[in-house]
């Protein structure tokens, strides 16, 4: 092969997927921002003039801080209930001997496999007034008329915790394969307890994992669909279910069109600035 | 051995249940004799499930995802093959940054590429078309099988071509005879994943589905804005049910755990 020949081929070798992105993914992209700045009637549709006025109605209606802030702290406790049960899941799992481990891991990852629709449905049933949840609470007598966590803050929560907990495990799991368990022996038989171990041993070598996984499952519970549309509904509108609706419903495109830039520019700096933060701060960690 | 404390597998018991609860209740109420949703521990029968060969929309929405998820993969495939192979074999510079293009995707919420996708394919008149719905669900599930594939030319020793074209192997050859053979692990799985997050999407396709190019997914979503019926339980119990086969097979074949960790972000 001659000099040139090998100089052109990786980009002759990428270049059908580069064209492809250029016209299914910039071109796309940049025609949503344009749409963000164009105004709209409710008789004529969108008016071809450059205004700014979506910006300012998604930054400045109470109605708008209200969705992005209840959108905010859902995403925030998410995470925490997430790293909350999905560490310490990780670590019991890693220390499980061969059938068990891969049977219980396959059963924590394996909804990842099911359509998102599938596994909100199944909270769906369970927090209906005649769910299992409600006919237990007053089977023991905590209220008399059936409860329901169907349009609640809380059901929400429930079931965002459980279709995300996966990317929480998934991540803690790998930062614990290259931790080398001679660490964890070498401090018991120095003395340390068990507790010691956990906080001066485990816990150093697997932040990264947490960090990393927190922040996955916060950016895709701030953009969670399903779960929030199919249990929250109209009642706890998130900006995801609010771009929907803008959309689908109003038909105010140009509307939708800035929520959906403000969410994604929101999701881009969040992702970005965390990573950059922890990796300075833990590239130590990162470089072994 | 390290072991685990009888406190740790209390709190691995409560967490199975938590994980696998909705999707066992799901499949319990499918099996309900009721018109409404009820668990089926008085009187259970398989009518919702007979109901289902009753709603040719839910029959077609599944064939229509399944065509669409094999179509768009292998389209993603095509794609991400040669790429993977000139990220992952060739230094040059640049080669970063196509990288981090090639998987830009990951970091675009989907409600974001379905709000850019109907603004795009409506200004080509191309909205609600099955060209559209391909090329949407190629882009999305792009980087998924790219970086399957990429992490499998990492693991080919290059000496092994060097060896077949010392030996008078064309270009064409070499690639076909042992570079082809050589990623074809990661290409399968790449496949795979891609294949499964095209069946499961909801959030990019209900923005771009119409009538006629209505997903599984979308068909269920639409279905459950209205009514929440022992139907919707029904087709779920089905998807489950399938979702099983595939894990097993899919364990069988290639080890579900690396496919899994393709999974993630």
């Amino acid at each position: 092969m001659s000099d040139l020949q090998s100089k052109r081929t990786p980009w002759l070798l990428s270049g059908p997927a580069l064209l492809s992105y250029a016209l299914l993914l910039v071109v796309p992209m940049l025609m949503t921002l344009v749409l963000s700045f164009r105004s709209f009637e409710p008789m004529l549709g969108v008016q071809d003039e450059f205004v700014v006025s979506n910006y300012i109605e998604v930054f400045t209606d109470p109605y708008f801080h209200e969705i992005f802030l209840r959108t905010f702290v859902m995403s925030a406790l998410t995470a925490f209930f997430c790293v909350l049960i999905g560490v310490p899941e990780a670590y019991i799992l890693n220390r499980m001997r061969a059938p068990w481990k891969g049977i219980f891991l396959l059963m924590t990852l394996g909804p990842l496999l099911i359509s998102v629709v599938v596994r909100t449905l199944g909270w769906a049933v369970i927090f209906g007034r005649e769910g299992v949840i409600s006919e237990t609470i007053q089977f023991l007598g905590l209220s008399d008329g059936p409860v329901s966590l169907m349009y609640t803050q809380t059901g929400v929560l429930i079931a965002l915790v459980h279709v995300l907990v996966p990317f929480m495990v998934l991540s803690v799991w790998a930062s614990l394969q290259r931790l080398d368990p001679e660490t964890e022996r070498a401090a018991i038989s120095l003395g340390a307890s068990q507790f010691t171990v956990m906080r001066r041993i485990v816990l150093p070598q697997i932040t990264p994992g947490i960090l990393s996984g927190s922040v996955i499952v916060f950016a895709l519970a701030a953009t969670a669909f399903a779960t929030p549309a199919m249990i929250g509904g109209r009642r706890l509108k998130v900006v995801a279910t609010t771009a929907y609706d803008e959309f689908l419903h109003s038909l105010n495109w140009p509307l939708g069109a800035s929520l959906a830039v403000v969410l994604l520019i929101l999701n881009i700096v969040i992702i970005t600035g965390y990573n950059r933060f922890f990796e300075r701060k833990y590239s130590q960690v990162f470089e072994s | 051995m390290m072991r685990n404390s009888p406190l740790a597998l209390i709190f691995h018991a409560l967490f199975s249940i938590f994980m696998v609860a909705p999707l066992v209740v799901v499949c319990l109420v499918a099996f309900t004799d009721k018109g409404y949703l009820s668990m089926p521990f008085d009187g259970a029968s398989f009518r919702w499930f007979k109901e289902i060969l009753e709603r040719p929309e839910f029959i077609e929405a599944f064939w229509f995802s399944l065509e669409l998820g094999v179509v768009s993969a292998t389209l993603a495939l095509a794609l991400a093959i040669p790429a993977a192979l000139a990220i992952g074999r060739w230094s040059f510079p640049g080669r970063g940054a196509i990288n981090a293009f090639l998987l830009s995707p990951l970091m675009i919420p989907h409600l974001v590429l379905g709000v850019a996708f109907l603004r795009f394919f409506s200004e080509l008149n191309i909205n609600g078309t099955y060209l559209g719905l391909v090329l949407a669900h190629g882009l999305m599930i792009m980087p998924y099988a790219l970086r399957l594939v990429l992490a499998s030319t990492s693991g080919i020793d290059p000496t092994l071509e060097h060896a077949a074209q010392s030996l008078g192997a064309s270009n064409w050859t070499t690639f076909k005879r042992i570079t082809l053979p050589l990623l074809l692990p990661g290409i399968a799985s790449g496949w795979v994943l891609a294949f499964i997050t095209s069946f499961d999407e909801l959030t990019m396709s209900v923005f771009l589905a119409s009538p006629s190019t209505t997903t599984l997914p979308v068909r269920m979503y639409l279905h459950i804005e209205e009514t929440i019926d022992p139907l919707v339980a029904s087709v779920s119990a089905m998807l489950i049910l399938m979702t099983l086969i595939l894990m097993a097979l899919l364990d069988k074949f290639f080890g579900l755990e690396r496919l899994m960790v393709g999974k993630g972000h």
